[in-house]
């Protein structure tokens, strides 16, 4: 079955502050720690495919850099 | 977008695109955003004005794609007022940091509040004077290091932490001040929740509407972004509880 949701982090746009990842209920965002953006910042994305799309991640970021999606019933 | 989705959530579309250049987990960004989000939900970016303080958030103007008049530093609630005066039929909002309403423009705050102008404040309070280097502000708590008390702050010496949501709650002209904060995903929808109802009395044009937000500056304070939502939950949060302080009718 395919997750509920999944989201978009915008790579340029993100300082890697971590708040979208304590913020995750699922824990199923990241910190990139192997790979930087054009301004030399750690970025996150999602690492699991288990997504419920409740938005706390992009609520609570900062940037605005995070786009969610939800399946469609 | 995948097949089968639909997008629930995306940056406001006032939310200018670009790239704040606010330190990574800066609650200014979270701040920008929500209310951004209040003026699309609500429709009113047409008739909003805004007023950027001296600080941090100097460059507000460039994020927000409203009419918006920078301040010299502190006298943003004057130039609110003028405004307000001069176009009665606007939502005017006032954005500010802790050194500038707390600090330098305690005078004008707390008169603008007891002439109970029609402008919405937006009180970002992080305890630290940020964009100068961390120094001791008004809001330090007590016993909190800074580069200015570097053995903490001493009640003695500089008294104890300014709690301006109940100084202002006093006055009759102020008619809803809420402090909320934005250190949790909850706390962050209640943020934008205070938010709208501050712009909906504004419509009603029956006093000031003062939020502060409890906000972060993990640069100040030399810790890391999520280290500093663990100060804000076990130091800042219980100096200053968070909830509706006054409204209107009660």
């Amino acid at each position: 079955m395919a997750a509920k949701g999944y989201v978009e982090i915008s790579v340029e746009c993100c300082k890697g502050c971590g708040l979208c990842v304590v913020s995750c209920p699922v824990k199923c965002l990241e910190i990139k720690k192997t790979d930087t953006n054009s301004f030399g910042l750690h970025y996150s994305f999602q690492a699991e495919d288990k997504c419920i799309a409740c938005k706390n991640c992009a609520i609570v970021c900062p940037d605005a850099c995070i786009t969610v999606y939800k399946k469609t019933v | 977008m995948r097949e089968g989705y639909e997008v629930v959530y995306k940056r406001p579309k006032s939310l200018i695109e670009t790239r704040m250049h606010y330190c990574p987990g800066c609650f200014h960004g979270t701040v920008h955003k929500l209310l951004m989000e209040v003026l699309d939900e609500m429709e009113i970016v047409e008739k909003t004005i805004g007023v950027c303080p001296v600080g941090c958030s100097v460059f507000a103007y460039d994020y927000m794609n409203v009419d918006m008049q920078e301040a010299a530093h502190g006298r943003a609630a004057a130039v609110a007022t003028a405004i307000s005066r001069l176009h009665p039929d606007k939502y005017v909002f006032s954005y500010q940091g802790d050194g500038d309403l707390a600090a330098i423009g305690t005078a004008e705050t707390i008169h603008a509040c007891n002439r109970g102008e029609n402008i919405v404040f937006i009180f970002i309070n992080n305890g630290i004077y940020g964009m100068t280097g961390g120094q001791m502000a008004p809001t330090t708590l007590k016993g909190q290091i800074t580069t200015t008390s570097p053995h903490g702050r001493d009640p003695i010496n500089a008294g104890m932490p300014l709690k301006m949501s109940e100084i202002v709650s006093g006055f009759d002209g102020v008619a809803y001040v809420e402090r909320v904060s934005c250190n949790t995903a909850g706390n962050a929808r209640k943020t934008k929740k205070a938010l709208e109802k501050a712009m909906k009395i504004s419509e009603q044009k029956i006093g000031t509407s003062f939020i502060e937000v409890i906000s972060n500056c993990p640069s100040g304070w030399k810790c890391t972004p999520v280290q500093s939502l663990d100060w804000i939950k076990d130091e800042q949060i219980p100096y200053f509880p968070l909830g509706v302080i006054k409204e209107p009718g009660k």
